[in-house]
């Protein structure tokens, strides 16, 4: 039996202060809390069951909300029209509707639905629908106009059947009613000319529509009090050709006839429809809830304080606007039947939710694509959640086919391909199993070696070194300098063996196989221009950090490197490394490492390559401590604490070696005179922090005097 | 006027608390503030700030709220759960009720007066009635999920605004439901705070709500709509308070890097009626939080962490240019907290939970004006006296003797015996003290330290004889039939055969200590006493007012003193009125009776009564003149006050005998230093 419980006002604040009442009340991504918009600029978030509002928002003073704020079900953000074309979309946390996503969409919405399961849709006044995405991948895209010219959208509500929303819309013309079924799944549209029957001069004045497998079930409230079915196919049989559907009588007067306004018409369930309105003429307005299998009253409530004649069902609560504040009347309807009264009722299950076939259905994956879900991605930052569907990309299939056999200049036209549709979530791990498959091939055939394409796939700025551990291994095999220098800059992960078999390489390639690669020179700048500024060089390098290396207190060591000041600048100035593979080692300088796990791996290194390390490092700090910023010029260049970091590993790591070396014997020199001028600051810098110290003491003291002291005054 | 030896003590530590809430009641034109440590302070704004209440503080008892409920009635609420009612005639706590609502952060009356709002930590709004002897729960308003740290009513009563951890809420007050919602940017910056507190909300008739909160945003919301109109972001730091003027068209807020901003309701254009928000105005007096602010019609008062109390008067509003015009920093308590011993040289310094007992130094040498004495003897520290129990010290005195010491907390009266032997002190308790002997707001002892004289907080005086090691109550003076005003001041004549009592504002009382009864009664003055003493010999009554009045009365004549008739009539010098603290000790010179010696915080003077008044043409602060000048000139430009302002801030100043002086000063620059970092800003670059 159907009943209405007692209701209760959602809200204290008066609302629908427009002259249209409300806007609407929808449902948000959570249960029991819906999005009321107001007829002005402000929408409101409730939640039910505490009857009290969990946020609210408004657009700027001088713009006006046309249309219903809905949620998105698929990422839980809230969107809402403004002055017809503006679309905004924020989340809960969003404080101010001004700073949220917008969209001015070319052409004035009518309508957002937004329904479980499906992407949000645009239905534009002149008929036009738009999925959510597309439209904002294009805003200003152009809308075409469906309806015909003096026709106007009346009512509309979505449903989803099989899975897939289908989208109703009822139209006026000079009297004369039509009704238009979008289907999504198919993209038909079909249009039913309205056919009142007798009551031809009557108007009508509320619509409410229930879904079957077949039928949508179309409801009316015309204006002799009276409500009307009319049955309008999902499936037409005939789309192309214009149909005519007839009305037929449900039930008699339900609302005294003479209630121009004011009434509301809603199906409930299958056997109940819920009727706003004054049911007799002068009496007051009520909510009413018809049987319509038996055509009987089954409950009614008396809403004194007038309502703004709309009405709105979802779940178990019936929304009205009583008075100024939207009521909430929760509806119940215990099925009671004569089967279940025996025991033998089965409870069938809901056309609605009906469990998709297990069989491939076309339709779905073409409505899939056409939904623009997994394509069409919108690049949005505000997108947070997303509810992808993995399907298999099919251009990386036929690229994983093709790395199979095809050449090394077919399979790079494929990646290319590949690469130019835009990225789905599960992006990395193709890209990394199209590596993995194109170094397995490389390991089975040696001679297959697709250095364009792994350079490509690497640039993607996905892969690390752990989604394709063989890549460097094959580059180091290969000596190939380029793959190495780009996985050194893109991989953040990178085992210290690898950055130490990667240095190796670096310092032994000849320059002359160094010439042909293509190596990216950013982290370079030209140093060349030094040699003119030697002069300036050579003071810069005994007063370091503004203190004098010469002094007499720095020892005897410092007179023996004196000796040839001329010939140590000389030598230091010029580049020890060709500019390329200076930048190889750059990008060594600027990879992350451990210092417990490189150690013994730099141990390995032969010892005039360390020799030459060395000097390129310390040709950069000597280029670092040129300006005052101590920074090295260019793009990207290596900091000096990289620069420091490094040559303090080579040393502990050589040291015994390099002692050896007579060749090292000068730079060793110069490095330990750097040091020792450091350490003299440093402790020049204490002795003057224990004067300060002292300073401060006395400071202290002086106060300490003053705490207490017999003074004479005379007055 | 002579020459003296001064002793610069400087060693008093006192710390001022940090000031939590200020409150202030248009009617009476009254400020209540509270502080860290519980007191609650009362100013009278008309009588030239002068603080002339206040409630000792307990360490439990955490203020922060305090309002003004209808009539003269301060209730305030704090961290132990209780809505306190002071009674502000007899001074002390009328009743303190608990909310059971854990904590409570915010508290708010109602318009007309009659409901008392608190928010509670655990979430709770409760709505108290306040009937005319008492405060009645009545209900709980929807229950938040954090803690309420702000509420303000809607000025029609309607409604009420509640601000939580990021949000606001709108009340109904008579549903008792959250009408709205109202969520608050956590974004600091761009930066995503963890939490933005609300720490005021105000609302405003049209319905304008407006937050301060600690990401530094000012917010203007439309509680119909319950949406945010506009927001200002004002601070780097929290913004920690605000409150708005009665006529609402201007507000001010305080931000936790010191700075006080004024916002007022301007016109758009200069001839439209459309007018909105603007911040006008930022004021830098405080070097902290400042963690309260309130609206006078003229003013803008402010207080935090720096302790000070700032009355910055907005200049459109003044009409006179008065010394109500000027800037009012108020840092020290108008009370003594210091008392000394003349004979055996010691000073009691009163902090607030520990008395000092210090023993100067002394010198041997002498010097002329502006020397510094070698020390022959350094100050010692005698004594450290630890209250027991939570309560705040409310007065102290030693008596001349230096062998009493007496000091009284809320619900406890000490008195101490000092024995000396040598260097060593030992320190006796008495026991046993009479029950009437409770709580006193003042102590004093005779010149003779054989009379113990004790204003409790019921309007009595007790007067008590001291013996070796115990006393004898001799008498209590009940109050006048009908008034229950406690006597904050005491005064005995030298000879002990007169004592002075005033409250806060009827007239002074003299009563005769031997026939032990009510002498006489001063006629009473509009503004309050600030300090009174009773001359030697001529047994003259000096009293100083707020208004910087000082008038001699004689006790045994019953009347004002000629020089107090001509000083009357002749009006203080323009510069002696705008002095803006008040006189708060005045003492004696034993052989010169012409001569009357008192301070405030930033002058001491010596009043020499045989000198001519100075008009407002001469200068009155002269220095000394030069000596050479002839002694017709010196004196042709003497006159009768003789001021010093060598020594400030001067807490306390008094003459141990002829030729010495003792001044105890607390430089700010050793407040600050121990006060906590204020937030750094940076004052180049950016």
């Amino acid at each position: 039996m159907a009943a209405l419980e007692e209701g209760f006002t959602l809200s204290a604040v008066p609302l629908g202060a427009g002259p249209h009442g409300l806007l609407g009340v929808e449902q948000s991504d959570k249960a029991d809390q819906f999005l009321v918009t107001d007829g002005g600029r402000t929408v409101i978030l409730y939640k039910v069951s505490d009857q009290k509002p969990l946020g609210s928002w408004s657009v700027k003073q001088g713009q006006i909300i046309t249309c219903p704020a809905v949620c998105n079900f698929q990422t839980g953000e809230y969107i809402v029209v403004h002055d017809n074309k503006v679309l905004r979309i924020w989340s809960n946390e969003d404080v101010n509707l001004d700073k949220v996503f917008k969209a001015t969409l070319s052409a004035e919405i009518y309508r957002i639905h937004s329904i479980q399961g499906a992407e949000p849709l645009v239905l534009f006044k002149e008929g036009a629908v738009r999925g959510l995405e597309a439209l904002l991948a294009e805003p200003q895209q152009k809308i075409e106009t469906v309806i015909s010219d003096e026709e106007v959208i009346k009512w509309t509500k979505i449903f989803m059947v099989f899975k897939h929303p289908v989208l109703i819309f009822i139209t006026e013309k000079h009297g004369n009613y039509f009704a238009y079924i979008q289907k999504f799944n198919s993209h038909t549209l079909s249009k039913y000319t309205l056919v009142l029957g007798q009551e031809e001069k009557s108007v009508i004045q509320s619509f409410t529509a229930s879904v079957d497998r077949k039928f949508i079930s179309l409801m009316s409230l015309s204006s002799d009090g009276c409500i009307y079915e009319t049955l309008v196919p999902i499936h037409p049989s005939d789309p192309e050709k214009d149909q005519r559907v007839v009305r037929s009588l449900l039930l008699k007067t339900v609302v005294s006839d003479d209630a121009r306004n004011g009434v509301a018409l809603t199906v409930l369930d299958q056997d109940h429809v819920a009727v706003l309105g004054p049911p007799l003429p002068s009496s007051k307005e009520c909510i009413s809830i018809w049987n319509t299998k038996f055509q009987t009253l089954q409950t009614s409530k008396e809403l004194s304080q007038g309502t703004s004649g709309q009405l709105w069902y979802y779940g178990e609560n019936l929304f009205v606007l009583h008075g100024k504040f939207l009521m909430v009347i929760p509806y119940k309807c215990e099925v009671s039947s004569l089967a279940g009264a025996l025991g033998k009722l089965k409870h069938s299950q809901d056309p609605g939710t009906q469990t998709v076939p297990h069989f491939v259905n076309w339709e779905t994956s073409r409505g899939h694509r056409l939904g623009s879900q997994n394509s069409e991605q919108s690049k949005r930052i505000l997108r947070r959640r997303k509810t992808e569907v993995n399907v298999q990309n099919p251009a990386s299939k036929q690229l994983l086919s093709a790395i199979k056999k095809d050449s090394e200049k077919h399979i790079e036209e494929e990646l290319c391909k590949f690469l130019a549709i835009k990225p789905t979530p599960d992006f990395n791990t193709i890209i990394g199993d199209i590596v993995s498959e194109l170094l397995g091939r490389h390991k089975a055939e040696p001679s297959f070696y697709p250095r364009n394409s792994l350079m490509q796939l690497i640039q993607t700025h996905v892969l690390s070194h752990s989604l394709c551990p063989g890549l460097m291994e094959a580059a180091l095999e290969k000596a190939d300098v380029q793959v190495l220098q780009l996985c050194l800059q893109q991989f953040p992960d990178i085992p210290e063996t690898v950055t130490c078999a990667c240095l190796k390489i670096f310092l032994s390639i000849s320059d002359g196989s160094l010439q042909e690669a293509e190596i990216n020179m950013e982290s370079v700048s030209d140093y060349s221009d030094s040699v003119q500024e030697e002069k300036m060089e050579e003071q810069t390098e005994v007063l370091h950090n503004g203190f004098n290396a010469e002094e007499e207190n720095c020892g005897n060591c410092d007179r023996e490197l004196n000796k040839k000041p001329q010939d140590a600048a000389e030598e230091t100035m010029s580049c020890p490394v060709i500019p390329k593979r200076a930048a190889l080692l750059n990008a060594i300088l600027h990879s992350a490492y451990s210092e417990m796990f490189l150690l013994p791996h730099l141990k390995d290194i032969p010892a005039q390559h360390v020799t030459l390390f060395l000097q390129y490092l310390y040709f950069l700090y000597l280029k670092c401590s040129e300006n005052a910023t101590m920074t090295l010029p260019g793009l990207h260049p290596p900091t000096l604490n990289q620069i420091m970091d490094w040559i303090c590993l080579l040393l502990d790591a050589n040291f015994t070696v390099v002692v050896m070396i007579p060749e090292a014997k000068s730079l060793l020199l110069s490095l330990y005179k750097f040091v020792k001028s450091q350490i003299c600051i440093c402790s020049e810098l204490n002795k003057i922090e224990v004067s300060f110290r002292e300073l401060q003491k006395l400071n202290q003291e002086k106060n300490n005097r003053e705490l207490y002291s017999i003074e004479v005054l005379e007055l | 006027m002579g020459e003296f030896k001064v002793h610069r003590v400087r060693f008093f530590n006192y710390i001022p608390s940090g000031i939590r809430c200020v409150a202030y009641n248009n009617q009476s034109n009254r400020l209540a503030v509270s502080r860290t440590d519980g007191t609650v302070e009362i100013y009278n704004l008309s009588a030239n700030y002068f603080q002339e209440k206040f409630f000792p503080g307990h360490e439990s008892r955490a203020t922060e709220a305090l309002c003004w409920a209808k009539g003269q009635r301060l209730f305030s609420a704090g961290l132990n759960g209780e809505i306190i009612e002071y009674d502000l005639q007899a001074l002390n706590i009328k009743y303190a009720v608990d909310a059971f609502g854990g904590p409570i952060w915010s508290m708010a009356v109602s318009p007309h007066g009659s409901q008392l709002l608190v928010g509670c930590e655990d979430g709770s709004v409760k709505l108290f009635q306040i009937t005319p002897d008492k405060i009645q729960f009545e209900r709980n308003f929807d229950r938040q999920k954090s803690r309420i740290l702000s509420l303000c009513w809607h000025p029609s009563g309607t409604h009420v605004a509640a601000g939580s951890i990021d949000y606001i809420s709108v009340f109904d007050v008579k549903s008792g439901s959250a009408v709205h919602k109202m969520l608050v940017d956590r974004q600091y910056m761009g930066v995503s705070k963890r939490k933005c507190i609300i720490w005021g909300v105000a609302f405003l008739s049209d319905g304008t709500v407006i937050s301060v909160d600690s990401a530094g945003k000012v917010q203007f919301w439309d509680s119909a709509t319950g949406t945010l109109v506009k927001n200002h972001l004002i601070a780097n730091a929290d913004v920690q308070s605000i409150a708005v003027s009665d006529q609402e068209d201007s507000f001010v807020v305080g931000t936790a890097e010191g700075t006080v901003f004024h916002f007022q309701l301007v016109s758009v254009t200069s001839n439209s009626s459309e007018k909105q928000w603007v911040r006008t105005k930022p004021f830098q007096h405080h070097t902290h939080d400042v963690r309260a602010v309130a609206h006078s019609p003229t003013a803008l008062i402010s207080g935090g962490t720096d302790t000070h109390l700032v009355i910055r008067p907005l200049m459109e509003k003044v009409e006179v240019k008065n010394y109500d015009a000027a800037l009012r920093k108020i840092t020290f308590p108008h009370r003594r907290l210091i008392s000394c011993s003349k004979k055996r040289q010691l000073l009691l310094f009163q902090f607030t939970h520990h008395l000092e007992l210090w023993r100067l130094g002394s010198t041997v040498a002498t010097g002329k004006n502006g020397d510094t004495l070698p020390l022959s003897r350094n100050a010692d520290h005698l004594l450290h006296l630890k209250t027991k129990g939570p309560e705040n010290i409310i007065c102290s005195c030693i008596s001349p003797c230096g062998s009493w010491i007496a000091y009284s907390t809320t619900s406890r009266f000490f008195l101490y015996r000092l024995n000396y032997e040598h260097d060593n002190i030992s320190l006796q308790r008495v026991s046993k003290m009479p029950a009437f002997l409770r709580s006193a707001l003042q102590i004093l002892f005779s010149e003779d330290s054989t009379k113990l004289f004790v204003a409790s907080n019921q309007g009595s005086l007790h007067v008590i004889r001291l013996l070796e090691g115990s006393f004898k109550h001799l008498h209590t003076f009940q109050p006048q039939s009908g008034t229950v005003e406690s006597m904050c001041l005491l005064a005995v004549s030298p000879d002990g055969n007169w004592l002075a009592s005033s409250g806060t504002s009827a007239g002074v009382h003299v009563y005769n200590i031997k026939h032990l009864k009510l002498h006489c009664t001063v006629p009473s003055y509009n503004f309050p006493v600030t300090a009174l003493a009773i001359a030697p010999n001529t047994n003259n009554l000096v009293i100083a007012h707020s208004d910087q009045q000082v008038f001699e009365y004689s006790i045994p004549d019953k009347q004002y003193t000629e020089w107090s008739r001509t000083i009357q009539k002749q009006g203080f010098h323009y510069l002696w009125l705008q002095r803006d603290t008040p006189i708060t000790h005045i003492s004696f010179h034993p052989k010169r009776p012409m001569h009357i010696l008192l301070h405030d915080a930033y002058m001491f003077c010596i009043i020499d009564k045989s000198l001519p008044l100075p008009n407002d043409k001469t200068l009155l602060y002269n220095p000394l003149p030069p000596t050479k000048e002839s002694d017709v000139i010196r004196r042709r430009t003497a006159h009768a006050f003789k001021i010093s302002k060598i020594y400030k801030p001067l807490l306390f100043m008094d003459l141990l005998d002829e030729r010495t002086l003792v001044a105890v000063e607390r430089p700010l620059d050793d407040i600050i230093a121990q006060l906590p970092p204020p937030i750094k800003k940076k004052k180049f670059g950016t």
